[in-house]
């Protein structure tokens, strides 16, 4: 039996295993889901922002996702409804993948998505699928974070996870959340290659002698790869995630620093171009998709931006006209809940063709790897009993993702004012965190999927409304800079016992008014707030870490609902198509 | 130790030299005038009068787009213009927009990296100064609290 046939054989295992009311139908619709017809000559898979889901999760895409300026109307800043009309004709379990619509219902009937185990069988069906040593498989990052055994043992579980599944390039941001040495010994102990063109040890620290990729240029990490598939010559550029030592505490990486850096990059493709003659060239990144498309504009020579941070599912690729012809920019979700596959048709100079698919990864229709899965078991085995504590029953659908509140934010916002003893509460707008059904327990796991990170501390302090409307004002700018270049990527702070009425398209210090507290009281300048938060980015705090503030709170309370979203009442963006079932009301 | 040249000494006549060598005492003083001034508007007048200014974004201004450290952010200038006199920084926002300039002998590679204190996101200009002209490019640069990236 060859490796092709042996995976045939899982994927007729799952759907067969896959009893009940649809049990008929997955049997046909698996084939039909992931059998690709053969297309070009080289195949390169992509996923990104997995954030450490090791097993399969659950996971609602945003129903706002404000897109303004160039951004408006503009994939992905369209949502739901407004997205299917656009995609036409697709299946109920595509719709279910590329939108939050109906989620309670399509998630239990299509149950859930990703898990390692799961993404190890499909990635290694699509690469029998062609031949050996014509395909690729990228990870832009966002990999050794996001749940409790990523962070017990420093990121190196899914270092490990990421070698079986046979990563051959990656790129990173919150792999920058460990300190220098540990990120450097993971990356030793990774059997690909970790790629980053934008990031440089300091003048100070290129003096001191840092350990660099290059003592000349500067660069902590090797730019760029040439690979040969079957005679064609891939480079791919890794373009980490510009604005780490920003978004994240600088503290953990003191000697390194990151930047866009578009000028560079049009140096070095022109360079790859000249003097490796390469067929293709792929740039690895994990701006984000609006600063890719920007990127796109202004850069010349690069094929494929394949794409990540924003975590945007995106269902088909914009293409991107510049001085030197076109780019392709797509974007590949998170989670683990979609696998990317690029495949490239090669002419006389250079691809003469593609054709992309991001393909949604439904646990149950796909059979878990028993290699992978053992490592999955390995390195929960030691902590099972604290990841699988039941805290609390969720009676709600309990999600993160979109511009403002989720109801899982709503709930830590809840759960830090009580236990902490705070009038407000303030947590980040992080775009990582799964879902979790109504009627399921919250365990552990799932707590730490929203929380778990180098710097979890909480701290409870006083301070004034003009404080606290720079923080909001600082934030939105990030999110809603018309210049993509501007923006960092995260969704707006999350806000517990205020709220306020925000204009999105305003300039930067007058987009947020009427900041009211919980009990209708209207927020003076200078009148002060006792604040509870967690994850500063400066120094660190000295209090205990968030998940055991709300992992508490969660016991205490046995059932969870959450009916009431402290989301801003929003100005001048009523109509627009990022936007869609939006419980905070509009001015 | 008598007789010897300490480095702290030799640094001292070189830049004494420098000083004497190139720089005539008006400029200084409209200079310090300039270092002095609250405004953007303000300090162009006290470097360059009523000159007329050129914008022009062909020569290489680097700035990141968001400051990793308002405290140090730096900034790359580099032209390939004939007879570059002066090169001066301003930061729009700042207490005293005028951060640094540069003055270039005849012969001189008119370039530099340096690193600018910011208080706030602001513009940033780069004014290059030739014999009988004044050219100016201008980026900005944001500075942010930071934090809630995804």
């Amino acid at each position: 039996m060859n490796r092709r046939e042996f995976i045939h054989l899982l994927l007729q295992g799952a759907a067969v295993a896959g009893t009940g009311a649809y049990a008929g139908s997955l049997a046909a619709s698996t084939r039909a889901f992931y059998d690709l017809e053969a297309f070009g000559s080289a195949r390169i898979l992509h996923m990104t922002d997995s954030h450490a889901q090791l097993n399969p999760i659950y996971f609602r895409e945003p129903n706002v996702n404000i897109g303004l300026g160039e951004a408006l109307g503009r994939w992905p800043h369209v949502v739901g409804r407004n997205l299917l009309k656009e995609l036409g004709n697709i299946s109920a379990r595509d719709a279910h993948a590329f939108t939050y619509l109906d989620f309670v219902q399509a998630a239990e009937k299509f149950g859930r998505v990703g898990g390692f185990a799961h993404l190890k069988t499909l990635v290694d069906q699509l690469r029998g699928e062609v031949s050996d040593g014509s395909s690729l498989l990228l990870d832009g990052g966002d990999t050794w974070q996001g749940s409790g055994t990523a962070l017990w043992t420093r990121g190196r579980d899914m270092v490990e996870a990421t070698n079986l599944l046979g990563v051959d390039i990656m790129t990173g941001h919150w792999e920058f959340t460990y300190h220098e040495d540990e990120i450097l010994e993971n990356i030793e102990a990774f059997n690909g290659e970790f790629l980053a063109h934008n990031t440089y040890a300091t003048e100070d620290a290129l003096f001191d002698g840092v350990p660099v990729y290059d003592e000349d240029t500067g660069h902590v990490f090797k730019p760029y790869t040439m690979r040969d598939l079957k005679g064609r010559r891939v480079a791919v550029v890794g373009q980490a995630f510009p604005y780490t030592p920003i978004a994240n505490p600088k503290r953990f990486i003191p000697n390194w620093t990151f930047g866009i850096r578009d000028e560079e990059l049009s140096r070095l493709v022109d360079t790859i171009r000249a003097e490796e003659k390469p067929d293709a060239v792929i740039l690895l990144s994990h701006n984000g998709m609006d600063v890719d498309l920007k990127l796109a504009s202004r850069v010349s020579g690069i094929d494929f931006i394949l794409g990540g941070h924003t975590h945007d599912g995106m269902p088909r690729p914009i293409e991107v006209e510049n001085s030197g012809g076109k780019t392709v920019v797509t974007n590949a979700g998170s989670n683990g809940k979609f696998l990317a596959v690029l495949d490239l048709e090669f002419g006389a100079s250079g691809v003469s063709g593609y054709r992309y698919k991001l393909l949604p990864v439904f646990s149950d229709l796909i059979a878990p790897n028993p290699a992978m899965q053992a490592h999955i078991d390995a390195v929960r085995a030691p902590h099972r009993e604290i990841l699988e504590e039941e805290l609390a029953v969720a009676d709600s659908l309990l999600y993160r993702r979109g511009n403002f509140n989720g109801s899982f934010d709503q709930l830590i916002v809840d759960g830090m004012r009580q236990e902490l003893d705070a009038q407000i509460a303030l947590s980040p707008g992080f775009r990582w965190g799964t879902t979790v059904m109504p009627g399921e327990a919250i365990t552990m796991d799932r707590l730490l999927d929203q929380t778990c990170m180098t710097y979890p501390e909480t701290y409870v302090r006083e301070m004034s409304g003009a404080e606290l409307r720079t923080v909001l004002e600082s934030v939105a700018d990030n999110l809603f800079n018309a210049d993509p270049y501007y923006q960092q990527g995260g969704d707006m702070v999350r806000t517990g016992g205020f709220n306020y009425r925000l204009d999105p398209l305003a300039a930067m210090g007058s987009r947020v008014s009427d900041m009211t507290l919980a009990n209708g009281k209207r927020m003076q300048d200078n009148a002060s707030y006792k604040v509870a938060g967690w994850a500063t980015v400066g120094s660190q705090s000295t209090g205990e870490p968030v998940w055991e503030v709300v992992a508490r709170y969660l016991r205490s309370q046995k059932t969870v609902r959450i009916d009431r979203l402290e989301s801003p009442t929003l100005m001048n963006v009523d109509s627009n198509p990022g936007l869609a079932d939006y419980r905070g009301g509009f001015a | 130790m008598q007789g010897t040249l300490t480095r702290r000494r030799f640094s001292q006549a070189i830049l004494a030299f420098a000083a004497l060598a190139t720089v005539p005492l008006r400029v200084f003083a409209r200079n310090d005038e300039a270092f002095k001034a609250v405004n953007t508007d303000e300090a162009m007048k006290a470097l360059f009068g009523d000159k007329p200014m050129t914008v022009d974004d062909s020569f290489e201004f680097k700035v990141p787009d968001i400051a990793e450290d308002g405290s140090i952010v730096p900034v790359t200038v580099s032209t390939e213009m004939e007879g570059v006199k002066s090169i001066s920084l301003l930061v729009d926002a700042n207490p005293n927009p005028l951060s640094a300039r540069f003055h270039f002998m005849p012969g001189a590679v008119p370039e530099f990296k340096t690193r600018i204190k910011m208080g706030e996101s602001s513009d940033v200009r780069a004014v290059i100064e030739t014999a009988d002209a004044l050219y100016v490019s201008t980026k900005n640069v944001k500075v942010t609290l930071g934090g809630c990236g995804g």
